[in-house]
């Protein structure tokens, strides 16, 4: 666990040094303010133009409407940064001349990617946790607005990042830098398209376009985990206001089930087991 | 005494191409043996088992009695590819010191200054890569390899990127690790470098061992050239002991000497015999 807990310190070290972390957080506060203007603004508004007579909670449906798209944006934010942290750990690494150095030692290449895990999990998840708490605080200083919970999405998205950093470090036993870096956005990709296509077979009511988009959003569960830190996020608004707000901004919002998270955990854990796997029969 | 080094019918393949095939090696301990052969002879993947970056198809390696890519045998091992890189963001004192924890040595900074020094880096310890020449780099990769106290120490290239007064720091290094009982098995296109400081050659073409010895064992004579007032005259089978009866012979028929050279084949000609010699 030492050698694991060196490796990802000297990965973070190199994120700190190269700046990478310094850059993210310049722009993630480029972000959260744009999001602080946006949120006052329509909550402003709100007041402005709310006439009382429209059975519509207006602030919850605004709340939920930001809020749901600050948790897209950190989750999209912190899948950047987790694909840029880890996408040429292995193979680009050994291509560049950076990795035989370490794999020489008696560290064993398992836990070489665990210290890679462990450091690109640890910084991925802080961040969309910090970004999407942060955003909240802005939501609640703006209109008022307090989620139905925190923690669940909160977690979802940690956890969601996780497995998207699992696939990257997959990808990357394998795959050159670049091919994983477009692999791993793709996947990615496949996952929101399936909570879009949710979105559409829930709005026409065609079964099986729902059934694809569950099966979809399992099989990449951190577009499951994300779709049910959606849905936490306004479970208590009812009515005509819930309906509107469990649609979602980006993806649609669904209650998954307790099972996704030692779901996701156990995936993220095979996915692992398989770059070792990949790791170890590799010739560097 | 166990070998630092033993390679026992090694083979490789890639695909249909075979980088080793049957391959026979020892190192043993306190011997510097150098590694010779044209490019794509398989060093570099003989050296790559060695350290266990790469798996053999076949036969098997073994580093101070442990197998090859072990993790005992890794921690006996010392290794400077060819294509390395450190960090760019990294002190050379920041390299040293996770190569250290890796290593699971307890030198600190009293080992990390004594490296440093061996590879003439003394007092640049807190200078980054990215500001180092491509020697200096060469230099540290040299310390790196020998963080821990390694009992064989692999070296691919060492001198590639070194000035001659760089490669003799290097050269003194080695002699330095023989004296301390660590094998070397030292990977260069250098011939002259090998010749000067291995004990024992060995060459490698198509992935197999064509031929093998002391670097005086390898080297033929060369025959003997007599500067004459008529010219040189170059005698290719005449030996040392056969230099005062060409003289006599030549001042009696009054031909004067003005020198007389006996010429020593080297390593580059025991080389291309071996390697050129074969391929024609």
């Amino acid at each position: 666990m030492s050698d694991a807990i060196t490796i990802a310190r000297h990965a973070l070290r190199e994120a700190i040094r190269r700046r990478v972390l310094l850059v993210v957080g310049l722009l993630t506060a480029a972000f959260l303010g744009l999001y602080a203007l946006a949120a006052f603004e329509a909550f402003d508004s709100l007041d402005r133009t709310s006439t009382g007579g429209i059975p519509i909670d207006e602030r919850a449906l605004t709340g939920g409407t930001l809020l749901g798209l600050a948790m897209f944006v950190a989750l999209f934010l912190a899948v950047v940064l987790a694909v840029f942290l880890t996408l040429d750990a292995v193979r680009g690494d050994a291509e560049r001349g950076l990795l035989q150095p370490l794999v020489v030692r008696p560290v064993g290449r398992t836990t070489l990617l665990a210290g890679r895990l462990l450091a690109a999990s640890t910084v991925c998840a802080s961040y969309v946790v910090i970004v999407f708490l942060l955003a909240a605080l802005i939501t609640k200083a703006a209109g008022d607005f307090t989620p139905s919970s925190l923690v669940v999405p909160a977690a979802g998205l940690a956890l969601g990042v996780v497995t998207v950093v699992a696939v990257s470090l997959l990808g990357t036993t394998v795959l050159s830098t670049t091919a994983n870096g477009i692999a791993v956005f793709m996947v990615f990709a496949t996952g929101l398209a399936a909570g879009l296509l949710g979105q559409i077979g829930d709005g026409l009511d065609v079964d099986s376009l729902t059934q694809a988009s569950s099966i979809i959003s399992w099989v990449v569960p951190f577009e499951a985990l994300y779709q049910n830190g959606l849905h936490a996020l306004t479970s208590d608004i009812g009515g005509a206001t819930g309906v509107i707000v469990q649609l979602g901004p980006f993806g649609g919002a669904s209650s998954v089930g307790a099972a996704i998270w030692p779901w996701a955990v156990a995936w993220s854990a095979a996915v692992m087991a398989l770059a070792a796997l990949a790791f170890k029969r590799r010739d560097l | 005494m166990t070998a630092a080094l033993t390679a026992r019918a090694l083979s490789k393949r890639y695909g249909r191409t075979t980088a080793l095939e049957g391959v026979d090696l020892e190192v043993a301990e306190g011997e510097l043996v150098g590694l010779l052969g044209p490019n794509g002879a398989g060093k570099s993947t003989l050296v790559k088992i060695a350290c266990g970056l790469v798996r053999p198809t076949g036969g098997q390696a073994q580093v101070a009695g442990a197998p090859a890519g072990s993790r005992a045998a890794r921690a006996s091992t010392g290794y400077l590819a060819e294509l390395f890189r450190f960090p760019s963001w990294a002190s050379a004192e920041e390299v040293l010191a996770l190569h250290q924890r890796l290593a699971r040595s307890d030198g600190g900074a009293k080992e990390r200054e004594a490296l440093l020094a061996q590879v003439g880096l003394a007092g640049e310890g807190d200078r980054r890569m990215e500001t180092m020449s491509k020697g200096m780099q060469q230099r540290l990769g040299i310390a790196q390899a020998l963080v821990g106290g390694p009992r064989l120490v692999l070296l691919d290239e060492p001198t590639s990127a070194l000035d001659p007064g760089g490669r003799r720091t290097v050269r003194d290094l080695l002699v330095g690790l023989r004296e301390r009982g660590v094998g070397v098995l030292l990977n260069s296109h250098l011939l002259s470098e090998i010749e000067l400081v291995c004990d024992r050659v060995v060459i490698i073409d198509g992935g197999r061992v064509v031929t093998e010895g002391r670097p005086q064992d390898l080297t033929a004579p060369g025959g003997v050239e007599i500067e004459t007032s008529e010219g040189v005259r170059r005698l290719p089978d005449a030996r040392r002991d056969d230099v005062p009866r060409i003289v006599r012979e030549l001042v009696a028929g009054g031909t004067e000497v003005y020198g007389v050279r006996v010429v020593t084949g080297t390593l580059e000609d025991a080389y291309l015999a071996a390697v050129v010699g074969r391929d024609t």
